[in-house]
């Protein structure tokens, strides 16, 4: 029999290298599985175009911000009702109602050139997500059903109303009765921040977020709450912490957050919403939230990370027609590994013999 | 040779030099490369837009470099796929609708690039062509046979999105099979997927269980052709041969061939010749092929799919003749009246009259 004893004392070492060990081992599984798989192609040179070429290339590294800054914003949020206890699962879907919020406001206003439009669809983006994930926080207040679930299933709902709305209100007029919403002009869309490439400034947001974030955990009552709330249930009801606020909190900020990631990609890199906005970026950053370990500035480093897995995946791909699965497996490993080690650190493995 | 005319010949040659390395006639491998929505595999859409570009490979052999990349999400994904290629790519295929603005913004970008857009509309920049087939000339073929071999006149229709590509279709389907058969009724199912066959073999099954005892589908899996050959009721093949997965279901497949297309725009970059165009092409330049046909189906039947689609290739007979009404009732064509391209064709979004099914909305 195998069996798992908590540590008496983590060690601060191991809890800090962990994220080192759990890449490393990735990568040498990602080694062994090239070495087996690969006919001709050298693993070093696939290996540079995965993990290297997407930091020194510098399209590829603008390429990289792009895809990370969704994963930023959502991770965040995510991190926040996590850290609650309050299992957000259903991000995804908030990030598409906060994405058609937003983009029926840029719609509606589609003559306008104005410097308010933008905010006023970040506003609409950020309300859309709310709202749709105050859906669950009212469903488990009022009638205790599992948030879980609740934010799971209405993913798919937001998915199909992306798809009414395509096919009615928000489809382009001009469009040959395609499913797509009319390109938004110049001042409905984000700025870039970097000439010459799609980096938006929803990066800079992403940043500002998390800083906001990590002071607000560190300072402020709420911080002090979600955290006790979340590890211990019991305590926090004794220490007089309202448990339907933390629950509102939680889903609230968490819904709002993937909104506004939802109309920064409609009206970043999309230019337009249609139906491929869904993109499991509100999936891919419960990995994401997880690998920082729930902390609000860690969430930026590990949405970097997950980026570099897309972007490497995509041109090894592209370079030398792998499938494109090398993601998804270079995804699962890490967050296994990681997983593994944080649980090792933890816990001790005893063996021990039972008597039969 | 005085002085004058010998320096006109050294001018000359040199012209002639900077001229060669100046026009678009291509002495190295043309690069070309192919944008996928879905899997390779070995059927379908996507395996018919592979089969594509590995006979371009297979008859230029070292004077083209084919590169593919499979599974690229119709989102903002494919616009840095596409740039990627456009980095080292002479020419681009992307091979889905969802791909048409992506194309357009790096289009923009590297005019040098030729790009090709499948199914789309948009030809902002003269860098880029647009081409589709005809396949509703396709589903007219099939619409007549599922009219004739029915027992129950009903056919099912799996359907993908309500774009006009796919309305077409039902529509085509609809109006050959009531040609042959009055009493013919069509159910619908959409999935709101190219590729679910999960969702594709429970559409299936729901329309059989409807009384469908023929299917027809626009969607990429083999899953229909699955149920079909379980359930013992007949179906037919999409854009590929689907005969393994339906020994007895296929009656025949509306297969797509876009080699000889995608060989002659290659040729063209490495000519030199490639220009921008628009391309709509049907049975008539083989672009729309069928797989061959069913032997249990009655000689009659396959005489008249056959007489079909001589006729289709002779531009003898149209599938959108009139007198054809809309499904409420309004005209649409006149008698003998057959419809332009556009906007018509491109931009269908109703039933014709005699379809019993909401139109999605």
């Amino acid at each position: 029999m195998i069996r798992l004893i908590p540590r008496v004392e983590n060690s601060t070492a191991m809890v800090l290298l962990s994220p080192l060990l759990a890449l490393t081992l990735t990568a040498l599984s990602a080694y062994l599985i090239f070495v087996f798989i690969l006919v001709d192609i050298p693993v070093s040179s696939v290996f540079f175009t995965l993990f290297v070429e997407p930091l020194i290339d510098s399209y590829y590294f603008s390429e990289l911000l792009v895809k990370a800054a969704p994963l930023m914003i959502i991770g965040l949020g995510l991190s926040i009702g996590f850290r609650a206890g309050i299992w957000n699962i259903g991000a995804e879907g908030q990030y598409v109602m906060g994405g058609i919020a937003g983009s029926a406001v840029g719609l509606y206003f589609y003559n306008v050139e104005a410097l308010w439009l933008l905010p006023l669809m970040t506003v609409a983006g950020i309300l859309g997500g709310m709202l749709y994930a105050g859906i669950a926080a009212f469903l488990r207040i009022r009638y205790q059903v599992n948030e879980i679930l609740v934010t799971l299933m209405l993913t798919y709902v937001a998915v199909l109303f992306l798809s009414a709305m395509l096919q009615g209100p928000l489809r382009n007029p001009s469009g040959f009765n395609f499913p797509e919403s009319r390109i938004f002009h110049d001042s409905a869309m984000l700025p870039i921040i970097w000439e010459g490439t799609r980096l938006h400034i929803g990066l800079i947001v992403a940043i500002i977020l998390s800083l906001v974030a990590w002071f607000g955990i560190k300072k402020h009552m709420f911080g002090m709450q979600i955290k006790i709330s979340g590890s211990a249930p019991r305590a926090a009801k004794f220490a007089g912490f309202d448990d339907n606020k933390t629950v509102w909190y939680s889903l609230l900020i968490s819904g709002g957050l993937a909104g506004l990631a939802g109309l920064f990609e409609a009206a970043g890199p999309a230019g337009q919403l249609t139906p491929g906005l869904p993109q499991f970026y509100g999936f891919t950053a419960i990995i994401v939230a997880f690998l920082a370990r729930l902390h609000p500035v860690g969430v930026l480093f590990s949405a970097l990370l997950i980026a570099l897995s897309y972007v490497g995946g995509e041109n090894v791909q592209i370079e030398y027609n792998l499938p494109s699965s090398i993601t998804q497996i270079f995804q699962g490993m890490l967050l296994f590994y990681f997983l593994a080690c944080d649980i090792l650190i933890k816990y001790k493995v005893v063996l021990f013999k039972t008597k039969n | 040779m005085s002085n004058r005319s010998l320096s006109s010949v050294v001018k000359l040659s040199i012209l002639s030099v900077v001229l060669a390395f100046t026009s678009n006639v291509y002495a190295d491998p043309v690069k070309a490369a192919f944008v996928y929505i879905g899997p390779t595999g070995d059927h379908g859409w996507t395996f018919a837009h592979d089969q594509g570009a590995k006979y371009v490979k297979e008859m230029m052999g070292d004077d083209v470099i084919v590169t593919t990349v499979e599974s690229v999400e119709e989102n903002s994904d494919s616009e840095r796929v596409i740039t990627s290629l456009a980095r080292k790519n002479d020419i681009i295929f992307t091979t889905s609708f969802g791909y048409m603005n992506p194309t357009v913004k790096v289009a923009a970008r590297y005019p040098d690039v030729k790009f090709e857009h499948a199914t789309g509309y948009m030809r902002p920049t003269d860098n880029i062509s647009t081409y589709s087939a005809r396949f509703y000339e396709g589903r007219h073929v099939i619409g007549k046979i599922a009219g004739r071999m029915t027992e129950t006149n009903v056919i099912g229709y799996i359907a993908s999105f309500p774009i006009p590509e796919v309305i077409r279709g039902i529509n085509s389907a609809y109006l050959a099979a009531k040609s042959v058969n009055p009493d013919i009724e069509i159910k619908i199912v959409w999935v709101y997927s190219w590729y679910d066959p999960g969702k594709e073999a429970d559409a299936a099954n729901a329309l059989i269980a409807q009384g469908a005892d023929i299917l027809m589908q626009h969607t990429d899996s083999t899953a229909p052709m699955t149920v079909a050959e379980e359930k013992g009721v007949y179906a037919f093949g999409q854009a590929s041969n689907m005969r393994e997965w339906g020994k007895n279901a296929q009656l025949t497949g509306i297969i797509d061939d876009w080699g000889p297309y995608y060989l002659e725009r290659v040729q063209a970059v490495k000519d030199g010749t490639w220009t921008s165009t628009d391309v709509f092409h049907g049975v008539d330049s083989g672009m729309v092929k069928f797989a061959p046909m069913n032997n249990s189906m009655p000689f009659e039947v396959r005489n008249e799919a056959s007489k079909a689609i001589i006729d289709l290739s002779m531009g003898a007979i149209h599938p959108f003749t009139g007198p054809i009404n809309k499904q409420d009732g309004s005209a649409w064509l006149a008698e003998g009246e057959t419809p332009p391209n556009y906007p018509d064709l491109l931009t269908m979004d109703f039933y014709v009259e005699g379809i019993d099914a909401k139109y999605p909305n």
